[in-house]
């Protein structure tokens, strides 16, 4: 492969993912408040609110420190780099050894960290509640990510995400049950990691429920755009690995330059689709309690192992 | 690996049964408890379905029809009217808390898989390796039998493990002789009628069809 060519289609799918991840929340915004029966906001409604929050001045607590101030690049830096590496258009990119399933679990961490300490850094009462809530579904979501991750990747035997897509969508079609469950566990953890609804609700600002939105209650401008920007860059994140390991086919190869068309047309479609279905399952499942979330995500596990036990009972 | 279509769609569907039975074990409300468990009758339609139809099994037809007609809609139905005519829209109660018992889920479908490994290694159907999920669910519905403290979902649990013995059945040796097979229908159908009859008694008795109350020796 051409070192130039795939340098470019990096580059090209890194920019175009950072470009469309505020569309991407826009649009199941938007989904939902249809589903909802109002009119919406329209799905450009997100990039108006981060041109808003860039234009304005940033308020800072006395007592806040670096750490406050740094979070909101790291967090974005963190984000940035997980759709940069995952196989979203094309595979065997120049990033594509650092894909590594376990490096991006890692790299989610990373950012949850710094999220956490910078809530706890100002030392008001939301946000330690919120960084304290974010830590309890991050350690409970985190291995069953793993799980998940680990079933497809014991089927292509590589952790790495390149050649999981590789396995997975270039080969012949192979039905494998596994998938079914991991895919379902999968998804639950999605909905717990984004803060979408069974979860924690994205839209609430109601002290007793929130979760992200209390954390990042201190930042304001440029800060909380960058947060806002990185929170959607995560959701895109997520949904991007989802459509790699578990509906990987149309992925082309680097280099290809149809295949490169053919990629992006069939990644938008595939994304409108998860958007709908995304807003569709938030609007008909009702928010639950705090406590209950250990017993969702307990699920989410479950579900994991039981794709790798069913693994090795059928596909061996 | 490169398994052959049929055996696969059969994997699949063995995998959604044992999704179906987890997803029982773990529901905490009555209806939905009963429409999991028709749903669970659907999956076990199709997979004997393409059992028969990919291994020319003409009686494997009749089974799937008759589980059809009386697992997907005639015991749902008994069962949507019982609850109705009983008034039970409650939360189901368990006597472990659900993630534990999720827990000792898992461990009973490992000792299901290990257990069936060596038998379906003698079999020489093209289902064998679904034996070790059969095992698995019948296991779960017994944990859920033991779990549920009230009658209705201990009969529910008691028909899902109906479902695992029956797909057990077929995955294991392509079905019963039809004699046994109508028998045990029949046994299935008639026993839920009787259980149906029971809980009226039951609650007239102690006003709730909490099986708890049945452990007291005295008259109140």
């Amino acid at each position: 492969m051409n070192i130039a060519s795939g340098i470019v289609f990096q580059v090209l799918q890194s920019v175009l993912v950072v470009l469309i991840a505020p569309l991407m929340l826009g649009w199941v915004n938007q989904c939902r408040a249809w589903l909802q029966n109002k009119s919406g906001a329209g799905i450009w409604q997100p990039y108006k609110v981060l041109n808003k929050l860039f234009h304005k001045d940033a308020v800072l607590a006395h007592n806040a420190s670096h750490l406050f101030r740094s979070t909101p690049y790291i967090l974005f830096g963190c984000m940035w780099l997980a759709v940069g590496i995952v196989p979203v258009l094309a595979t065997s990119l120049p990033f594509a050894p650092a894909a590594d399933v376990i490096a991006l679990v890692g790299l989610f961490a990373l950012a949850r960290v710094f999220v956490s300490l910078a809530a706890m850094d100002i030392g008001t009462s939301f946000g330690t509640l919120g960084a304290r809530r974010e830590m309890m579904i991050g350690f409970l979501a985190e291995p069953a990510m793993l799980m998940t991750l680990f079933t497809a990747s014991l089927i292509s035997h590589s952790t790495s995400l390149a050649t999981i897509v590789e396995t997975l969508g270039h080969r012949e079609l192979v039905i494998y049950p596994s998938m079914a469950f991991a895919a379902v566990a999968f998804l639950m953890v999605l909905l717990a990691e984004n803060a979408r609804i069974p979860i924690d609700n994205p839209s609430t600002h109601l002290e007793l429920t929130m979760i992200h939105e209390a954390m990042i209650l201190e930042y304001s401008a440029r800060h909380l755009a960058l947060v806002e920007w990185a929170s959607s860059l995560k959701l895109t994140a997520y949904i991007t690995i989802g459509i790699a390991i578990f509906v990987p086919w149309g992925i082309a190869q680097a280099g290809d330059w149809t295949g490169m068309l053919i990629a992006i047309a069939v990644l938008v479609v595939k994304l409108t689709l998860a958007g709908a279905g995304l807003a569709l399952l938030e609007t008909v499942s009702a928010k639950m309690r705090i406590f209950r979330a250990p017993e969702f995500l307990g699920t989410a596990f479950m579900l994991a192992t039981l794709g790798m036990l069913t693994h090795f009972l059928l596909e061996r | 690996m490169n398994l052959p279509f049929y055996t696969q769609l059969i994997n699949l569907l063995a995998a959604l049964l044992l999704l179906l039975a987890f997803a029982m074990l773990t529901q905490r409300r009555i209806l939905s408890l009963i429409n999991l468990f028709a749903l669970q009758g659907f999956v076990l339609v199709l997979s004997t379905l393409v059992v028969a139809y990919s291994t020319h099994q003409s009686h494997l037809y009749y089974s799937a029809l008759l589980t059809l007609i009386l697992k997907v809609l005639f015991l749902p139905w008994i069962m949507h009217r019982l609850i109705h005519a009983l008034n039970v829209r409650w939360d189901v109660e368990t006597l472990i808390d659900i993630p534990a018992t999720m827990l000792i889920g898992i461990v009973l479908v490992i000792f299901a898989f290990n257990l069936a490994a060596p038998i379906s290694q003698f079999a020489g159907t093209i289902t064998k390796s679904t034996l070790g999920i059969a095992t698995a669910s019948i296991l779960l519905s017994f944990l859920m039998m033991i779990t549920r403290r009230k009658a209705v979902s201990q009969v529910i649990g008691f028909l899902t493990m109906e479902n695992g013995l029956f797909f057990a059945a077929t995955s294991a040796t392509y079905g019963m002789p039809m004699v046994v097979e109508l028998g045990i229908a029949l046994d299935v159908l008639v026993g839920s009628l009787i259980f149906g009859v029971f809980f009226f008694h039951i609650r007239e008795t102690f006003e709730s069809l909490d099986i708890h109350h049945l452990e007291k020796l005295k008259e109140r």
